[in-house]
């Protein structure tokens, strides 16, 4: 029967969070999850973590190091809906709250092998100068209500822009985050442009 | 030493000749067309030194080209960055970003209609020419000048038609058809086909029928017209010998023009031949036809007729035998009229007729045709040889003057010199005026003004001239006559006629004219030529801000203006003009567009096609598209159909998709028309649930839409603009009560019941509560006040598992507390075991009941408080205990509402987290300014009192925002329910409450699962037969605002709806608060009334927010008219504008 063993691909993700740069903060910790589209299901791995909390090196470079791995595996039945990695990173402030320092979001790569992301982090921004300031005085930053928007389209468009042009910043000068992800499925090969069609190369989960 | 080393470069100039290999003249290929980019600037001197440094090297030529310089490579930077740099830093993203301060330049036109003030300092011209002015009547105008002007006004008529010729246009034009039809009945001359032939003869002979038919009525009218002429000149000659002396010069001399008698003759006879046999063709057409008509009804009749006597014969028999029936047969049907044979053509008829018409219409044959000529040449008499009436009148002429103004866009900007009115009723001005403008003209009049002697002037008449088209320039422009016409009334005592009096040539009166002053100005608009040549007309993009009604002929493309992109002429010509390098890679598209342009052979498209590179991206064929399931699926889930909104997984292969998939959808699709009238009472109620299914699902998708649609708010948390009193406490209100439920883990636990009255000593009541199919029970307690004090948990299953708000908004289910008596009842037979044993029998008396649905504890997070028992009327065995009552001092409390009572608290344990309304704005056809006021006012109230419902505006059921106060209405209950009391007001009242309280009830929260509440009017409530609340509590509102109650509506909080409305009314004293669901009513000041707290009130006419320290109906005051309890929403401020009610 069919249906009761369907057809589907799997997504093999494996890679760490690597390091990061933000010249003004110390002390961060990030938060990686994943959003996928609706035909998406993780079938092995943590779709979530939270890392420990680096401090800068003490070199010129001053990058805040993690290596936090991340280990995760879909399935899926149409490419539509490819998961995105979602980082948050966040660490105190000067009076010890805990603040967003950063969101950003990528796809995860679409063809096997070894990648190199880095990811230009930002976060909202106060509406006003009078909350700019009580929000930094009370330590409670404008945050979103999800990491996970920064990976959906919707309420970009339209009034949407309005909402993340002027209220988006950009937080310090460099801010990267390098996620290096390998996808080491053997089977796995997806011509994009055919998706539509049932291609034989779709690898039938036992 | 250092110098054999080094070798320091010159920087002079290299001869060219050195830089190419001999006797080699250099080319210059940018000269012989090729396409040479721009070389990357480098200086001079440098440039002279690396070719110095590379001639010494040994191959050293190769590096120059064929022009002798170095080779180079076109210059690669780009004008401007084509992206932005990523690190830029946060100053220059500011200076981007830096207002520039520009001095205010004022305008020095500050019309509309301006000119930009980029373009040169606009002196456009027009030239306006006014050459003359003729009256065609003037009050001063003779009897002979009347005629004078008629006769002239003919003759131009005459000439024009002379000019046009029409008459002989057709006579030409008849005989070239006639002349066709001949050569087309020629039997000798081969026929391409018969058919067609046959057929273009018979269009020919139509032709020729109407071309006929034309040319008699244009020789007629020609004829008419002359003979009209030759009237009016007798006319005039009969005046001008009658008064004796003529005013005109006007003479008209009829020439006669000798003809052929002959020819003439045998020409008009040839033509009535010609005319009489068509006639006679036609006519037997007619003929034959009229004849196969008559034949075929002919036989009808004849059919009829046999009929009818074979009917009459059986009748005659029939009568025999049944007398009676003759009579009623005797009235025939109508009998066909026996058809006339139609008359045959006859020549000799048709030959007088045509001889007759053109004896009307034509000059008779040998008559010499008439010319006339209208000329100048007769004499005026002398003023000596007149009468003395006449005398004056020329002298009232000759004091009158005239003159005209010249007006531009209303103003006057010019005016032609004073001329005196000549006796020819003629004005020369001959004047030139030059209009300096700037703007489009809107508008050009001429104004005539007349001057009498040395009074006053009187404005004559207004002309409005036609604006120039601009291709109109001075010296190619016409003159021009426009006629004008005054509504003046002028009676003169002179010969004069007068204007808008009625005159008369006759000598007895009759036959009176009437003649208004009018003329004519001839005139010649046009525009300027500068200097240059160059038309001086204002740009045409100028004319359409202001008047693009006014110029509908305003030529389309130049109108377009600067975006003359779209059109390719002028692209190309611009592309010529700008002299663009055809071979310029970097214009390679442009060029070739235009040269597709130019060629004429492109087909341009007349449409704009969206999405044009859609079929690239198709990866499938529409069909293959249409066919598959998996597409079929992965359409319908992103278009959220419900079936298919949270579909996963869709499988990769159709086969691994099942049919049975879309059964379900399909069947809601076939079903959405059909009403099953199985399911339900009757037919009525199954369109109303019908109506409702598509109401909702409207109101699903409104809110599947809402919900995609993201405020700020609802993606990024920030903290609220702080005022000071928030400073204080900044903590999130939500977290301190999350807290505070965590302490208190209590799940539904009837704590203690309050008294029974039911009168039994023995009564031991238990409480048993059932909440989807769990049962748990209370221990029993003695007495008719029984306390159980007792914590009972039951689980909660979400439908399907699915926690999420959605599906925990639709859970219909409800809380059965039912309160049993136990009774136990002595079961020993023998009473000899009574001392080893006991054997009962228990009993359970049911005694009555509390609903509570799930909604509500999950809208509301927790319930407490007293709640009244649902007893049956009739409770055989128990009774009433009063005495007991009355020593607890209950009785004036309890006067309106016995009963008994439970007090619980339900809560549930994890918390669920009610969802939140779409605060989706609905469009509305309120007033602008009445939305932003109930906002304000909503705003205020929620700052003060943020716990107490405000509402102001409410939705109504086809999802528009109307204003609160228009549902309320006086309605007139049904005439029976008032008919049953007429005498005792509050019975009506109660009669009237439980009326609307027997309307089922349905509530929003379920229909519409938690999206919107949506009030539908009285009307819709009585028709759908269900409704909520507001709908039971307006309906109860407006009946008794019709029984002439005071009434508000109460919006507040109940035990155990939580947020709901109910009614308030005042009677004498007191105030009643009426539960339109149950048609319970309740006195203020009693205690078990579940209207716990009340929020607002509203009227007919105004809102009222409660902003007295509590709001407990107990400890409040009603009376709205205290401005320091009651914050109204209409006030001196806001006046009610006087709404109109929706119902």
């Amino acid at each position: 029967m069919a249906a009761a063993n369907p057809s589907v691909f799997l997504l093999m993700v494996n890679g760490q969070v690597e390091s990061a740069q933000f010249p003004e903060y110390d002390d961060l910790y990030c938060k990686y999850c994943f959003v996928y589209g609706q035909d998406w299901a993780p079938t092995a791995g943590l779709e979530e973590g939270i890392s420990q909390i680096t401090s800068k090196s003490q070199d010129v470079r001053q990058l805040l190091v993690w290596n936090f791995p991340i280990d995760v595996t879909f399935k899926s039945t149409n490419p539509y809906g490819w998961p995105q990695i979602v980082l948050s990173v966040y660490g105190l402030d000067m009076f010890g709250n805990d603040v967003v320092r950063g969101y950003g979001a990528v796809h995860v790569p679409f063809s096997p092998g070894r990648h190199k992301r880095t990811i230009p982090m930002f976060v909202p921004e106060s509406t006003s100068k009078l909350q700019k300031f009580t929000s930094w005085f009370m330590g409670r930053r404008p945050e979103y209500t999800d990491p996970k928007v920064v990976a959906q389209g919707e309420g970009r468009e339209g009034a949407g822009p309005r909402i993340f042009l002027e209220h988006v910043t950009d937080e310090g000068l460099v801010r990267a985050q390098k996620v290096t992800m390998s996808v080491p499925t053997g089977a796995l090969y997806l011509p994009v442009r055919d998706m539509g069609r049932s291609s034989p190369l779709y690898r039938r989960e036992g | 030493m250092e110098k054999e080393i080094l070798f320091i470069p010159s920087r002079l100039t290299v001869p060219t000749y050195k830089k190419l290999p001999e006797n080699v003249q250099p080319r210059f290929l940018e000269d012989e067309g090729l396409y040479i980019g721009a070389r990357p600037e480098v200086a001079r001197a440098n440039q002279n030194i690396m070719e110095n440094r590379l001639l010494t090297q040994e191959p050293g030529r190769r590096w120059f080209g064929d022009d002798g310089r170095i080779l180079a490579l076109p210059s690669p930077i780009k004008q401007f960055p084509s992206r932005p740099s990523v690190l830029t830093q946060d100053q220059s993203i500011k200076a981007e970003l830096e207002t520039v301060y520009k001095k205010a330049v004022k305008y020095v036109h500050v019309s509309k209609h301006m000119t930009g003030s980029v373009d040169p300092p606009g002196n456009f011209q027009l030239d306006i020419d006014i050459s003359g002015l003729i009256f065609t009547h003037h009050p001063c105008f003779s009897r002979e000048h009347v005629l004078a002007a008629k006769l002239a006004q003919l003759y131009d008529q005459y000439l024009a038609r002379q000019q046009r010729n029409k008459a002989k246009f057709l006579t030409d034009k008849l005989q070239a058809l006639r002349n066709a039809v001949q050569t087309g009945l020629n039997p000798e001359k081969p026929h391409p086909s018969l058919d067609t032939t046959q057929k273009t003869i018979n269009e020919y002979k139509s032709e020729i029928w109407q071309t006929r038919k034309l040319r008699d009525m244009e020789q007629e009218k020609d004829r008419a017209l002359l003979k009209t002429i030759i009237k009016v000149w007798k006319e005039m000659k009969s005046l001008r010998e009658f008064q004796r002396f003529s005013n005109t010069p006007l003479k008209l001399v009829l020439r006669k023009e000798k003809v052929d008698q002959k020819a003439d003759e045998g020409a008009h006879e040839a033509e009535i031949q010609a005319e009489i046999s068509e006639l006679l063709e036609e006519h037997t057409e007619e003929y034959k036809q009229k004849m196969e008509e008559y034949r075929t009804s002919y036989q009808q009749w004849k059919a009829w007729k046999k009929a009818q006597r074979a009917k009459k014969k059986k009748k005659k028999q029939a009568s025999e035998e049944y007398p009676e029936d003759e009579i009623e047969a005797a009235s025939p049907e109508e009998d066909p009229v026996k058809p006339t044979p139609p008359e045959p053509v006859d020549r000799a008829v048709i030959e007088q007729q045509v001889r007759k018409r053109a004896a009307q219409s034509r000059r008779r044959p040998g008559e010499p045709t008439l010319l006339p000529e209208l000329s100048l040449a007769g004499s005026v008499t002398p003023n000596d040889q007149c009468p003395r009436a006449e005398v004056s009148r020329r002298e009232d002429v000759k004091r009158r003057s005239v003159y005209l103004k010249v007006l531009f866009n209303n103003k006057e900007v010019s005016r032609t010199v004073s001329r005196q009115l000549g006796a020819d009723f003629r004005v020369h001005f001959g004047q030139i005026f030059n209009l300096q403008i700037f703007n489009w003209p809107e508008s050009l009049t001429l104004q005539v003004y007349e001057t009498v002697g040395h009074s006053g002037t009187t404005l004559l008449a207004e002309v409005f001239l036609p604006i120039p088209e601009t291709t109109i320039v001075t010296g190619r422009a016409p003159i021009e006559e426009v006629e004008f016409s005054s509504n003046q009334h002028v009676t003169l005592d002179h010969e004069g006629v007068g204007s808008g009096v009625p005159f008369s040539f006759e000598a007895d009166g009759s036959n009176q004219l009437i003649l208004m002053t009018s003329g004519k100005v001839s005139h010649r608009v046009a525009w300027a030529i500068g200097e240059n040549g160059i038309p001086l007309i204002p740009p045409l993009s100028q004319q359409n801000i202001g008047f693009r009604s006014a110029l509908k002929r305003a030529d389309a493309i130049s109108s377009i203006g600067t975006s003359g992109l779209t059109d390719m002429k002028k692209l190309a010509k611009w592309a010529a003009e700008s002299k663009l390098d055809p071979n310029d890679p970097n214009n390679a598209p442009l060029m070739q567009l235009i040269s597709v342009a130019t060629s004429g052979e492109s087909y341009v498209p007349d449409f704009f096609r969206l999405e044009q590179l859609q079929q690239e991206f198709n990866f499938v064929p529409d069909e293959e598209l249409n066919r598959s399931k998996r597409f079929r699926l992965l359409r319908l889930r992103s278009q959220e159909v419900p079936e298919f909104r949270n579909y996963k997984q869709i499988p990769v292969y159709d086969r691994e998709i099942m049919e049975k998939v879309f059964q379900d959808y399909e069947k809601r699709l076939q079903d959405r028309n059909v009403i099953e009238t199985k399911d339900h009472i009757d037919t009525h109620r199954a369109v109303v649930a019908k109506y409702l299914q598509q109401v909702r699902e409207s109101v699903i998708n409104r809110f599947l839409i809402a919900k995609h649609h993201f405020l700020l708010a609802d993606l990024v948390v920030e903290e609220e603009v702080p005022n000071i009193s928030k400073l204080q406490q900044p903590s999130r209100s939500s977290r301190t009560f999350s807290e505070k439920r965590a302490a208190s883990p209590s799940t539904h636990s009837p704590t203690h019941s309050a008294d029974y009255p039911l009168g039994q000593v023995l009564v031991r009541p238990f409480v048993e509560v059932s909440f989807q199919r769990t049962i748990c029970h209370t221990t029993t307690a003695e007495g008719p006040n029984p306390s159980w004090n007792e914590e009972l948990e039951l689980p909660f299953r979400a439908p399907n598992g699915d926690y999420s708000t959605a599906s925990l908004q639709s859970v219909k289910d409800d809380i059965f507390i039912n309160i049993f008596d136990e009774v136990l009842y002595d079961v020993l037979e023998d009473d000899r075991e009574r001392g080893s044993g006991i054997h009962t029998r228990i009993e359970r008396y049911w005694l009555g009941c509390v609903k509570i649905p799930f909604s509500t504890i999950y809208f509301q997070a927790r319930i407490d408080g007293t709640f009244k028992i649902d007893i049956p009327p009739v409770l055989l065995g128990y009774s009433k205990e009063r005495n007991m009552i009355m020593e607890r001092g209950f009785d004036s409390a309890r006067s309106l509402s016995e009963g008994s009572y439970i007090t619980l608290f339900i809560t549930i344990e994890p918390q669920l987290v009610p969802g939140e309304s779409v605060r989706e704005k609905f469009d509305s056809q309120e007033d602008e300014k009445l939305l932003q006021a109930t906002e304000k006012f909503q705003a205020e109230c929620a700052l003060k009192f943020p716990n107490r419902q405000c509402l102001t505006t409410v939705i109504d059921i086809s999802g528009k925002t109307v204003f609160i106060t228009r549902y309320l209405k006086p309605l007139n209950p049904p005439q029976e329910l008032l008919n049953v009391y007429p005498n005792n007001p509050q019975a009506t009242a109660e009669l009237v409450a439980r009326y609307v309280s027997l309307i089922p009830f349905l509530p929003d929260t379920v229909s519409f699962a938690g999206v919107c509440d949506l009030w539908s009017t009285s009307d819709q409530f009585l028709d759908l037969l269900a409704g909520d609340e507001e709908e039971h509590a307006v309906l109860l509102c407006n009946y008794f605002l019709s029984l002439g109650k005071k009434a508000w509506l109460v919006m507040g909080n109940a035990i155990p709806e939580g947020p709901t409305a109910y009614v308030l009314t005042q009677e004498q004293s007191h105030y009643l608060i009426w539960n339109p669901c149950s048609g319970h009513f309740y006195a203020q000041f009693d205690t078990f009334c579940p209207l716990k707290s009340v929020g607002c009130l509203i009227g007919p006419d105004n809102i009222w927010f409660n902003i007295q320290e509590y709001d407990s109906p107990l400890r409040i005051n009603f009376d709205v008219t205290k401005p320091k309890l009651w914050k109204s929403f209409f006030s001196r401020r806001l006046p009610y504008p006087g709404l109109c009610s929706v119902q």
